[in-house]
């Protein structure tokens, strides 16, 4: 539950694959508009610049009044100490276990419910969809505390299981599939292959799971960022075998915080994440934007 | 934890593998029950994962938490016991509430308001006709896909006090004094405000580029013939058209604002939010008391109250949107709704 997509992006998505709709005659933009969405864009950009930075000089480099702008030579340096302070290569490895994990049963899952919701009609049906998409608007964190004695009663603390199973399906994923596949997917289609005599399971299989790729591929980057950022459930839940957000928070807690090892610590940790967002840029963009509340 | 599934699954492969013209017609009966029944039950076969796994750790904790909190509950001590309202009372009493409830508003305010302004700007000039446009696109959701942690210590490092912090340095070269970014009660907010606002802008921006291309076109060409100018076009058209959009980003930036926990977590490194409480938003407040005082009861009261002030808060949003789409926008609303009509989808 608290390493789902943020909820903003829940709501965001009410119509993933609305049809693209006739949009106004745009304005060329004036040269103020590049000015300003560069600037803008150099300060979105800037602490990832100046983590690396940073995390490329000594520490005593920080500290002397004139903060370096340029990338200095030590930062194989800092890395090697962050690794050595806190565990890194391990916690990347869980984090990678945790992620993928998270987004297999994700997608699977809420593809499943997704589908049922979007193309079947069955007794409850609304109601259970009502409830689904009520609980959007709860905030995840403060569900921490039951969780926590949840995990005590079931002796998954300091397991992984306990972060992935939170996370294992989420009203969010089944939300963003029924409305893909309501939309992606012609009802035709769905009685065609029932008429041909195929089980429900074939449809789905056969069917339902090639068509709805798009849609899943979108919730699969989704989810795998959200279970690869969250903190705050894994920080109290797996504190003795953290993930690679808690281990890098760990650094600091040091008696002899040096920013320049921590930075390098984030580097380590923010890598993963700028190489899927520069590679699926565009999906997630067109993940929140092609169906955000529209009027 | 899929293990369920198969065993609940029903007749899972009678489906496949038929030869439809060459069986019996008692056998195809039998078999259009058998599917019928399998199609009755498949949707529940379906949705029952979701059921199950997010029953067990959403929504049953959820009812949890209101149960602990009537308990003296004590983090790896004993069974609860049955205490009534008494943690109730003891968290108004505490003053440490009060200021952190105080705290939550004050950040929740200084993050979200700049954050969705700039936001409707960005997404005003994001919406232009230009080159680069995807680079523009995606240079917004940076931030978003970065993690909180790693943000909040990089602009940790960025607001340090050292003589070496970069935000002291530049204002410096301003010629302003050094500021207590961490140790200030106002300031140390701002910079946190500052962390939430850099991570959320661009992703707000994004669902207004969404909201605005959903605005007919015509509405602009009928401003522009009545002669109103760009920024007239942007507030008396752009911005009505916008307004469930906007209403939607304040409801869940007010959710989002009562969740703060990172932030502040990691910018003073520790719960108590600063030497003076100074940013001890909610959320700190309740990791507090639960997992470093150890008092579970306590702290599922706390996370009992802010249930019901974000319930309170959203309801306060949404009845005020209401108010003000009756009083104010209404033929501007029916206009647009005339000129749309088959694109009104809601």
């Amino acid at each position: 539950m608290t390493s789902t997509p943020d909820v903003r992006v829940a709501a965001a998505l009410p119509a993933a694959t609305a049809p693209r709709r006739r949009r106004r005659a745009e304005d060329s933009a004036g040269p103020l508009t590049y000015v300003v969405l560069t600037v803008t864009a150099l300060l979105f950009l800037f602490p990832f610049y100046y983590s690396l930075v940073a995390a490329s000089h000594s520490p005593s480099d920080l500290y002397d009044g004139t903060p370096p702008l340029l990338p200095g030579p030590q930062i194989f340096e800092n890395m090697r100490l962050a690794l050595e302070q806190a565990d890194l290569v391990a916690a990347l490895g869980r984090s990678l276990v945790v992620s993928l994990a998270v987004t297999a049963t994700t997608v699977f899952f809420c593809t499943l419910a997704g589908f049922a919701f979007a193309k079947s009609r069955f007794r409850g049906r609304n109601a259970l969809f009502g409830i689904t998409v009520a609980t959007l608007t709860i905030p995840p964190t403060l569900s921490i505390i039951p969780l926590y004695v949840v995990m005590t009663r079931l002796g998954l603390v300091n397991n992984l299981m306990s972060v992935i199973l939170p996370g294992a399906v989420t009203a969010f994923g089944v939300f963003f599939m029924r409305q893909f596949i309501s939309q992606a997917l012609p009802d035709e289609l769905v009685e065609a292959a029932r008429v041909d005599g195929a089980s429900m399971h074939r449809t789905v299989f056969a069917i339902v799971f090639p068509l709805a790729r798009p849609g899943m591929a979108v919730l699969g980057i989704l989810s795998f960022m959200a279970a690869w950022n969250d903190f705050l459930w894994p920080f109290i839940v797996v504190r003795q075998s953290p993930t690679i957000q808690v281990a890098v928070a760990g650094i600091g807690a040091g008696y002899t915080p040096d920013i320049s090892v921590i930075l390098a610590g984030t580097v380590l940790a923010t890598v993963p994440l700028l190489v899927v967002t520069a590679i699926f840029g565009r999906q997630i963009v067109g993940g929140i934007t092609a169906g955000a509340v529209k009027g | 934890m899929a293990a369920h599934a198969p065993t609940t699954t029903p007749a899972e492969p009678a489906g496949a593998g038929h030869p439809p013209t060459r069986t019996p017609p008692d056998e195809v009966a039998r078999r259009s029950r058998r599917e019928g029944r399998a199609y009755r039950r498949a949707p529940y076969v379906y949705i029952a994962p979701f059921f199950l796994l997010f029953g067990a750790f959403g929504l049953f904790p959820l009812v949890y938490t209101v149960w602990i909190s009537f308990q003296e509950y004590r983090l790896g001590g004993g069974d609860p016991e049955f205490v009534g309202w008494d943690n109730y009372v003891w968290l108004f009493g505490s003053p440490s509430f009060y200021n952190s409830l105080w705290k939550t508003l004050t950040i929740g305010l200084i993050s979200t308001v700049p954050q969705l302004l700039m936001a409707l700007g960005l997404a005003h000039l994001l919406n232009m006709n230009m080159r680069v446009r995807a680079f523009f696109r995606v240079s917004m959701i940076v931030p978003y896909a970065t993690s909180l942690v790693a943000a909040t210590l990089v602009f940790a490092s960025i607001f340090a006090n050292t003589p070496g912090g970069l935000m002291n340095v530049v204002l410096g070269m301003v010629g302003i004094d050094p500021i207590n970014w961490t140790n200030g009660n106002w300031t140390a907010q701002i910079a946190i405000a500052t962390i939430v606002t850099w991570h959320w802008t661009g992703y707000n921006a994004l669902i207004y580029l969404a909201g605005m291309q959903s605005i007919p076109k015509d509405l602009y060409e009928a401003a522009s013939i009545d002669g109103a100018g760009r920024f007239r076009q942007f507030l008396h058209v752009t911005v009505p058209g916008l307004r469930p959009t906007i209403l939607f980003t304040i409801v869940l930036s007010t959710i989002g604002a009562t969740q703060l926990f990172t932030e502040p977590f990691l910018f003073g490194n520790g719960a108590e939010g600063g030497a003076l409480g100074q940013y001890q938003v909610l959320t700190l407040y309740m990791y507090n008391i639960g997992f470093e005082i150890g008092r579970l009861g306590r702290a599922a009261a706390i996370a009992c109250v802010t249930l019901i002030i974000v319930i309170a808060l959203v309801l306060l949003n949404t009845g005020l949107a209401f108010l003000r789409t009756r009083d104010k926008s209404q033929p501007l609303l029916r206009r647009r709704r005339g000129a749309s009509s088959k694109k009104v989808s809601r």
